[in-house]
Formats: C-alpha cells, structure tokens, sequence
C-alpha cells in the first residue's frame, strides 16, 4: 500500500519551534513572532472583534469534544461576574493520546500566549494548567517558564502596559481519567470528588466556585495567537478540506514503523500519515483498521484507509476525530481482545458515579473476556448490544464514549466475534 | 506526627489560597511524600490542616490512582496496561517484573523497596511498552532495560541510606 507520489512537505505551526531533546526558549518562541499577537492585540480594540476571528476561524476544540471555541467565548456573557476563569485541560488521559505532553515539550510560551490571549477576550483574571500527575516534567517546564513569561511582562499584573492583569497556577491531578471532562476538572480543582456535573448551568456561567469559567484544551489554546496573527482566512486555509480548518497533531501508534506526533493539515488522508509519515505497517503486515481519536471512537475499518481525517468526514462515516490519536492495527490483530483491553480502562476509570456506566462496563469486559477466551455463548452477541444501549443512558459522555469501539466491533465485525464462539476461543491466537 | 517545619510550610501555602479545599490534592501528596503513603494520621492531619472532614479526604484519596491508602514501597511502579502497551507486551513485561520482584501484581516486595502496580495509558504511546517509577516514566522497554532500571533502583536505594547513615 505504499504511496507512489514523494512525501509533501506541509506548513508547520505548533510544532514549528520543536527540537528533538530540548523546549524552545522565550527567545526562539520571540524570534518566530511569539507573544506579538499578544502585544498587538491587548488593549488595543474591543475583545468583540477578536472572539469573531476566532469563530470566524471554526477552531474546533482539540480535546475531543470538537466545540467551537469562539461560540464557547462568546457564551460568557458581557455582564458575567467577576472573577472569571480559565483552565487549561492538560489532562491528557484518552488512550492513545500524547499530543499535549509533545506539545508542551516543544514550545511552552506558545500555551502562555494562547492563555493570556485567551484569558484576555473571556476577561479573565485567573488561569489554571490542570495537568495529569503522570506529566510530571511537563509541569514543572510550565512552572519555570510561566515565571520567565511573568518576568518578561506576558503575565501578572498589568500585561505590556495594557491594564490587563492575568496570571497561570499549574495544578497537578491526583490522575483518573475523569478529571478531564470538563465538570469533573472543575470539581477536582475545588477539592471535591470529581464526579461530572450536568449542565446547564454551562461552565462559562457557573463554573469554578460558581462563576464564569472557559475551558480549554492545550492544542485548541496554541493555535489562537495564530488565528489572531494571520487571521482566520489563512488558519482555514491550513486544512485540506472545504469544511476543515487548521492543522493537526496527530498521534499515531500501534502497528506503524515511526510512532510518534505529527503536525499535518486537517482532512489530510489518513493512508499519507501512516505511509509518509509514522514510516508504514511494521513488519510488512496490512492495515486491519485504526482507532482515529482515542479509545473513545469507534474502528475505522481498512475500507476508510484513505478517508480525509478531518471532524466532517469521519461523522459522514459514524465515526469521530475525537484527538486525532490513530491507533493501528494490523490482520493478524484480535479485535475482540483489543476490546476487552479498552473495557479494561473504562471499567477501571469510570467514576462509579451513575448506574449505567459503574455497572456496564465491567459487564460488557467481562463478556468480551469470556468470548474472547472460549466460553461465548451465541446469545451474548444480543447481551452485548441490550447493554450499549442502555449504557447511553450514562450521565456524563464517558459512557457513550467507551461503549463507541463496543458498538463498531458488533456493527462492523461481528463476523469476528461469532468466529471466536463457534471456535471456542480467539483464531488470531491459534494462528500465531 | 507530623514535623513542625512541613506542618508550617503547609499552613503557609494554605493561608495564601483563596479556598484552603482547593489545595487538597497537593497537601495529600506532601504528606503522602513524607509518610510513604496516605495512612489514617495523614488523612487526619490533612482535614485538620484544610477545614475538611476525614471522610471528605478519604473520598478524595481513595478516588486518586497516585494516591495510597495502603503502604506502598520506596519505589511504586506502574505499568501501563492499556492498550499500545498492552498490544507491545504489557503482560510479558508484568510477567518478567513479577518473576524479577518475586512478587504478583499489587504486591510490595520483603524489603520494602518496591511495589507493582497496574496503570491507564500513561501518554507515552510513541514509547510503548512503558512504565512509571515514582511518576518518572520509562519508555521501550525491554526485559534488559528492566533490570537495569531495578539495579539502578536498588543501588540509589543502597547509597542514600549509607549517606544517611553516615
């Protein structure tokens, strides 16, 4: 399946400062037009205009949940109290997903910029980095050039002399998968249990403490001192596809050669990253199907292998682009074990909070492992089903996030799942 | 009990917040960092320390994966089990370190220097099969680089004590 054309060089603009072993200074972060959005834009003309740019741009959040950002600013009312908030989502805990810690390695003032930027068209006073205990380095990367973009003048009281005040605290999760949605973070940052919350009220009314509060991925943060710097017209021109907008990181693992992180255009097709860049199937093997975004989404079988990665065209296909983590696989990969694996991380990770989700999980895992293992029986086909249904019921969107791989394997290879009843146990493992 | 230097610096930070509640997370890991684990005195001295209940900081500390109720080695290891690791070879690797400890998944080892546990996908997809030792991570592993991340371990262990002791 290799690609005869050679490999296309596309713009890179989150990751254009990266080194292979070291963060960009403040210098280098200057040098490439860093922080000039931010002295062009503060105080300078109404924050109105500016969160227009952004919406104008349809930068959709990075952090899965594909919101637009504008229409996310825009819902913090003109007349909101004060103070007002914003979290950065550095939880970064969708498995498969590792663009945010690449992310924050390679150009740390980027997410101080959007921040501030940010922060600045919300009037927000006060941000928060809410980062998993597992990125610990990242953390502390943010904690030392937060206090070099404070000395600079890019944060703390009166920002490049613009009377706008605004300052980042880092906050270290206790680590569960949880923390990263949006009205569990909230309730973690404020000491509680961090169960989610249903909204309304939405977190830019009620929020942190109850006031208003925006909240955004790391990814969805950097790309606005872009937007506001070129505009939105150039951010749409980016991507590939009349719909999209912007680049991408896209973290691919799993069967490829070269795993890694890798910025490219939305609605670039998902063949080109896998041939041209993550190096192609490991062990001249086949593309059996891909995960495109996380544990979250469904398989995407080898039918969409040329399919434009971007948030339409995988919605046209029952799919979504989720974080654009790609996980491969290949023929001689089980799908129904690597289902049950996935169950495995939602049964643990679920909050136990709602019925649906603290009990269904660990019972579709647990019919997946007996099917997997030789003891299926035909009607757990029909069990397995009843059980993705009433799983939609759950309360928060963990639930129909994690039972998303569940329901494309009985839609898409059931013919898979039957072969392991009649057989009486997984035909990958006897072949291998 | 708690030293009166850590129980100042505590109160020192909390005095600053604006919510004392808010700190929660990072006055858990202080005291967890100072007892080994989270034990009962701990949860008490930190619902003391942050005008909570006992009960609300159990809640918390049981819900937290790097939090420990229950005593853990000087090295807490957890292996990632989710699904790259997973299809890189988490269970040879759990096996080998298992086999390596002499002890099963959960367990702590004799001399109190290391415990096994599992993990979610800990972001290190593009370097699985990986693990974390005290939350620093290790990537593309090998039963080789196993043992000499352990040997590392035991030998770091070895010489803190002699400098402690000395």
């Amino acid at each position: 399946m290799m690609s005869a054309t050679p490999k296309k060089e596309y713009p890179q603009v989150l990751l254009a400062n990266r080194h292979p072993d070291r963060i960009a200074t403040l210098e280098e972060y200057r040098s490439s037009g860093g922080y000039r959005a931010l002295a062009d834009t503060l105080g300078a003309g109404p924050q109105d205009s500016l969160k227009e740019t952004i919406a104008a741009a349809v930068l959709l959040g990075r952090g899965g949940a594909a919101f637009p950002a504008g229409v996310k600013l825009k819902t913090v009312a003109d007349d909101a109290p004060f103070p007002r908030f914003l979290i950065c989502n550095a939880d970064e805990m969708e498995p498969g997903t590792f663009k945010d810690r690449v992310l924050i390695h390679a150009d740390p003032h980027q997410l101080i910029e959007g921040m501030a930027l940010t922060a600045y068209m919300a009037s927000a006073e006060k941000g928060i980095i809410f980062i998993r205990p597992e990125y610990e380095s990242a953390a502390r990367i943010l904690e030392r050039e937060v206090g070099i973009a404070r000395e600079a003048g890019y944060l703390g009281e009166n920002i490049l002399d613009s009377g706008f005040s605004f300052d980042i605290d880092v906050h270290r999760s206790g680590g569960r998968y949880i923390c990263g949605e949006v009205t569990a973070q909230i309730n973690a940052l404020m000491g509680k249990r961090p169960n989610p919350a249903q909204p309304p009220p939405y977190p830019t009314e009620k929020g942190l403490w109850g006031l208003p509060t925006v909240v955004n991925n790391v990814e969805t943060l950097c790309c606005v001192p872009h937007i506001l710097r070129n505009g939105a017209d150039w951010f749409q021109s980016l991507a590939l596809t009349e719909s999209g907008a912007g680049t991408k990181l896209y973290g691919v693992s799993g069967r490829v050669n070269r795993p890694g992180c890798f910025e490219l255009p939305i609605g670039i097709p998902l063949s080109e990253i896998i041939e041209d860049y993550a190096g192609g199937m490991r062990d001249g093997r086949r593309f059996k199907a891909c995960l495109p975004g996380g544990a979250s989404t469904g398989f995407l079988p080898v039918e969409h292998y040329h399919i434009a990665m971007d948030f339409d065209s995988l919605k046209s296909v029952g799919n979504r682009l989720g974080t654009a983590a790609i996980m491969v696989f290949d023929e001689t990969d089980c799908l129904v074990a690597a289902t049950w694996n996935l169950l495995e991380f939602f049964a643990r990770e679920s909050c136990g909070w709602c019925t649906p989700c603290r009990e269904g999980f660990p019972y579709l895992r647990d019919l997946l492992w007996r099917i997997e293992n030789g003891q299926g029986e035909p009607e757990m086909i029909g069990a397995l089903r009843e059980l993705c249904r009433d799983m939609s019921y759950a309360y928060c969107a963990f639930s129909p996030g994690g039972i998303a791989p569940v329901e494309s394997l009985l839609d898409l290879y059931e013919e898979e799942i039957v072969a392991h009843i009649e057989g009486k146990g997984c035909p990958f493992r006897k072949r291998s | 009990m708690l030293p009166a230097d850590l129980r100042e610096k505590l109160e020192r930070t909390i005095e600053t917040a604006d919510h004392p509640r808010e700190l929660a997370v990072d006055v858990m890991m202080a005291l967890q960092e100072h007892y080994g684990h989270l034990s009962d005195e701990a949860v008490a001295e930190a619902a003391q320390l942050l005008d909570m209940s006992e009960v609300e900081i159990d809640e918390l500390a049981t819900f937290y994966t790097f939090i420990y109720r229950e005593p853990v080695g000087r090295y807490v290891i957890h292996v990632c089990d989710s699904l790259i690791c997973w299809m890189d070879g988490y269970e040879k690797l759990r096996d080998h370190l298992a086999r390596k400890l002499n002890i099963a998944m959960g367990g702590t080892t004799d001399d109190g220097l290391f415990t096994l546990l599992p993990v979610c996908c800990v972001g290190y997809c593009d370097r699985s099969p990986a693990m974390l030792v005290n939350r620093r991570v290790h990537g593309n592993l090998t039963p080789e680089k196993v043992d000499a991340i352990l040997d590392g371990l035991r030998e770091s262990a070895r010489s803190a004590d002699e400098t402690s002791s000395g």
